[in-house]
């Protein structure tokens, strides 16, 4: 490190964070120091946004200490961080749609002349700051009628309102065409200059290598390196990201069965989210789908289940069929596990035997619901799947999320699927869980069912799959099988450093057709 | 499972169980203070006068908990009451010249009445389903339309059924079988059947699976807009229900007819535990939150002590009393 560097304004020392039992970030140091961009980068789960939630006080720190200007601070929250000047803006905006923008900028901070809100001022002062940022917008149009960068210049300008000498952006391009992402380099570069220090994260590692001043590398919750800039490369962040060794912590693989193909899809496309995907699944086999967050993986097979609007075909054994609702997927023998087990997957406030059968509720009714028979069935779940519960009754909202994710693979198994889909199966669960979970799938493809897993987490698509699809953008982007599993195999063609063998996909697609 | 962790799920389920005992402590209470206003009050007459009395709004109000079971709302069911019966009027007393001034007559009335009122649900809910509008303006549009349409009808005045004929209609209302009049067996059998559905049928758990958490559903394979339409239209039938009866209590029909029947419906549901945001019915208390309100009205009427003017101030507090105890328990 150089001498001239200037001393850091917000520093995180020695920090770990731990959710219950479970540590997520391990003695973690980082310094953001006055007029530099400072990359964190990582897979999903590496601790990002945690690491960015403890810096901005919307997380409290397990151990260690925050430091602002060389002294240790502690925010009580998000707004007394943002009073010191440290401001984050969230991936998903925080923005009150329905008032205008200038409301927005000065909102909790508003002008004020006596007893009145002074407008003119606040619109004065709104439209100079985003005339500043090359946002000329009307700024008393609702929030709602802005585009997605105007959002962002909105949420920046909020910012700058706040005097923030810190700001901290969570994958600001995430959401903005190539076009958009050049005016907010180009801000960032402004606000750079003024003296501000910023975070900033992507999983765009060229885009890094182009604005960033210094970069740190997060993996696992532990920090693997911290270097300038200019001695990296997206080829060498990528290898820093991933590249660990695989346990035990996975079954051994059985190899990918028979070549019977039971699914395939060719041409998908899910409007908005997917451009013609096509793939095929053999009978037994576990097939893994690599890609970003938001690469179109979960939009596909929600497609696929009739749970979204999409078009492209779809064959069963090789006849052709149509799937419209959930209904008819499972009548295919397809049954889909969503990554989203609150919101989607359970019913909070029920107990585990009404969870347990929703989904397979014609199993268990004639005319009326046979209570017993759910009952048996619900002691089979919990012993085949060894779901832990204080009372078969009690809210499975109070589950862990273990647990809750053990039911929810039961509720799922309970239609006996021939084709199981699923999505982050492991998403937020501990990693003794996580064991009994791969087991389990591996025991699902030794009895001849064919798997899909969806994970962000490299580790388990590696240690899982017979072969991996990666996804980038909506597109399939490559495959790769067997000992070509690799992490910087899928890393290269998730960030778009490597083209796939499309060629190829798209050949056996059609002859199965 | 562990020892520690069993604790906490009994003491649960006691708060569940005071939650469930709340309206029936309050009927109870209400019986006793009606006995000792009044010696006449648990009287053969009063008790028929009063279940017979709730009988529309009880019919209704079953219809009601399904309704908000599944997280919707239905404004319309009143004036859909008052339309229906406005209709069935008109239907019988065209009828009589074709097939004369019998029961043939008023059974093909009666069926005309369930029909429409099937159809007025079909209505309501095929306008939440495919239109994807809120279940509110849809009613609330809907409640209008079916006010209007039956002032319409009667030309502002009252839609009157044929002397003699009503003469005939006239047991339905006020006849019986075994000495229990017949809206209160038609109450006792639609609420039966209601709670047996909401309780052990696939279509009562979807009900609730939706109301709980559309998404679960439908992830969870439910046909969940085809559930809606069919939960609408239950309701659409059981408004019918309630006007096949009505009609041969008054013979008549006219603007005033159902006005803020809904609203007494709505409260009977939230007095009786069905949670107004939907995801859990309970028929027997909606059944139960009806003869409250109705035993509140008859007391009312009973005594001196307080005006019966001031018969929906006090059913307001109730409602709202309810909702707050519902809060309360979510708390525990």
């Amino acid at each position: 490190m150089t001498t001239s560097r200037p001393a850091p304004i917000l520093e995180a020392r020695r920090v770990t964070k731990s959710f219950g039992p479970i540590e997520v970030l391990h003695g973690v140091d980082f310094a953001l120091r006055p007029g530099e961009v400072h990359a964190l980068v990582g897979e999903n789960g590496a601790g990002k946004s945690t690491l960015m939630k403890c810096l901005a006080g919307y997380q409290p720190v397990s151990g260690g200490e925050i430091a602002l200007k060389g002294e240790p601070v502690v925010f009580a929250d998000s707004e007394a961080a943002e009073n010191a000047g440290v401001v984050l803006i969230h991936q998903e905006f925080n923005l009150a749609e329905q008032l205008s923008a200038e409301e927005n900028v000065f909102l909790g901070r508003e002008l004020k002349r006596g007893l009145f809100l002074d407008r003119n001022a606040m619109r004065a002062k709104a439209e100079s700051l985003l005339k500043e940022l090359a946002t000329p917008i009307d700024t008393r149009l609702p929030v709602s009628k802005l585009s997605v960068s105007q959002k962002q210049m909105v949420e920046i300008a909020k910012a700058l309102v706040r005097n923030a000498r810190v700001l901290i952006m969570d994958e600001p391009t995430a959401v903005l065409t190539g076009r958009e992402a050049e005016v907010l380099f180009a801000q960032i570069a402004r606000l750079k200059a003024e003296g501000v220090a910023i975070l900033y994260t992507s999983h765009k590692l060229d885009e890094i290598a182009r604005i960033a001043d210094e970069v740190t590398v997060l993996r696992d919750g532990s920090l693997v390196e911290s270097a300038p800039a200019a001695t990296m490369n997206p080829n060498r962040m990528a290898e820093l990201m991933v590249g660990r060794e695989l346990s035990d912590l996975f079954p051994e693989k059985l190899g990918a069965g028979d070549r019977d193909v039971v699914l395939a899809v060719r041409d998908f496309s899910v409007p908005g989210h997917v451009e013609t995907a096509s793939f095929e699944l053999h009978r037994g086999e576990i097939l893994g789908f690599a890609g970003l967050v938001g690469a179109g993986r979960t939009e596909l097979m929600e497609g696929i289940m009739g749970l979204r609007p999409a078009s492209g075909m779809i064959s069963r054994n090789g006849e052709t069929v149509r799937i419209r609702d959930p209904k008819e997927a499972t009548r295919q023998g397809l049954a889909y596990l969503t990554e989203d087990r609150k919101g989607r997957g359970l019913l909070l406030r029920y107990g585990l035997r009404e969870n347990l059968t929703l989904l397979g509720l014609d199993r268990f009714s004639g005319i009326f619901v046979d209570e017993k028979a759910e009952e048996e069935a619900l002691d089979a779940a919990i012993c085949r799947f060894d779901i832990r519960a204080g009372s078969r009754t009690m809210p499975v909202g109070n589950l862990s999320g273990g647990n809750q994710q053990k039911l929810l693979l039961a509720k799922t198994m309970l239609v006996e699927p021939e084709i199981v889909i699923l999505d982050e199966p492991t998403r937020g669960i501990d990693i003794g869980t996580k064991q009994q979970i791969y087991a389990f799938i591996n025991e699902l493809a030794r009895e001849g069912r064919s798997v899909i897993v969806i994970s962000s987490e490299m580790t388990e698509v590696i240690g899982l799959s017979d072969r991996v699809i990666v996804m980038r953008s909506g597109r399939i982007a490559g495959e790769v099988s067997g000992a070509d599993i690799t992490e910087e195999a899928i890393v290269r063609r998730a960030m778009g450093l490597e083209v796939g063998e499309r060629t190829e996909m798209a050949g056996q697609a059609v002859h199965v057709g | 499972m562990s020892a520690e962790t069993r604790v906490e799920p009994q003491r649960r389920r006691f708060a569940v169980d005071l939650h469930v005992v709340g309206p029936l402590l309050a009927l109870l209470a209400l019986v006793v203070l009606g006995m000792s206003l009044n010696d006449q009050f648990l009287s053969a007459g009063n008790v028929t006068n009063v279940l017979a009395r709730s009988a529309f709004i009880g019919v209704i109000a079953v219809g009601a908990t399904f309704v908000i079971t599944i997280g919707g709302l239905d404004l319309s069911v009143g004036s859909m009451s008052a339309f229906l019966a406005g209709v069935t009027i008109i239907v019988l007393n065209a009828l009589i010249p074709n097939t004369g001034g019998g029961w043939g007559t008023i059974v093909i009335g009666m069926v005309a009445c369930l029909a429409l009122g099937l159809a007025a649900g079909f209505l309501n809910g095929i306008l939440i389903t495919k239109g994807r509008i809120e279940a509110f303006i849809v009613t609330l549009g809907t409640l209008g339309i079916f006010r209007s349409l039956v002032v319409w009808l009667a030309n502002g005045g009252t839609l009157s059924l044929d002397f003699n004929l009503r003469e005939v209609y006239r047991p339905v209302y006020y006849g019986g079988v075994a000495g229990i009049a017949w809206p209160i067996v038609v109450f006792a059998l639609v609420a039966i059947i209601g709670e047996i559905v909401m309780r052990r049928t696939a279509y009562g758990r979807h009900c609730a699976a939706i109301g709980s958490n559309e998404q679960v559903a439908r992830y969870s394979a439910i046909h969940v807009d085809r559930v809606r339409l069919a939960t609408y239209m239950l309701q659409g039938l059981l408004v019918g229900v309630a006007t096949v009866m009505y009609v041969p209590r008054l013979g008549s029909a006219s603007s005033t007819t159902g006005i803020l029947w809904e609203l007494e419906a709505i409260a009977a549901v939230i007095i009786g535990g069905t949670v107004l945001k939907g995801g859990f019915g309970r028929v027997w208390g909606t059944v139960v939150g009806v003869v409250i309100l109705s035993l509140i009205d008859n007391i009312l009427n009973l005594t001196d002590l307080v005006s019966p003017y001031l018969n929906g101030a006090i059913q307001g507090v109730i409602i709202i009393l309810a909702v707050v105890l519902q809060r309360g328990r979510k708390g525990a």
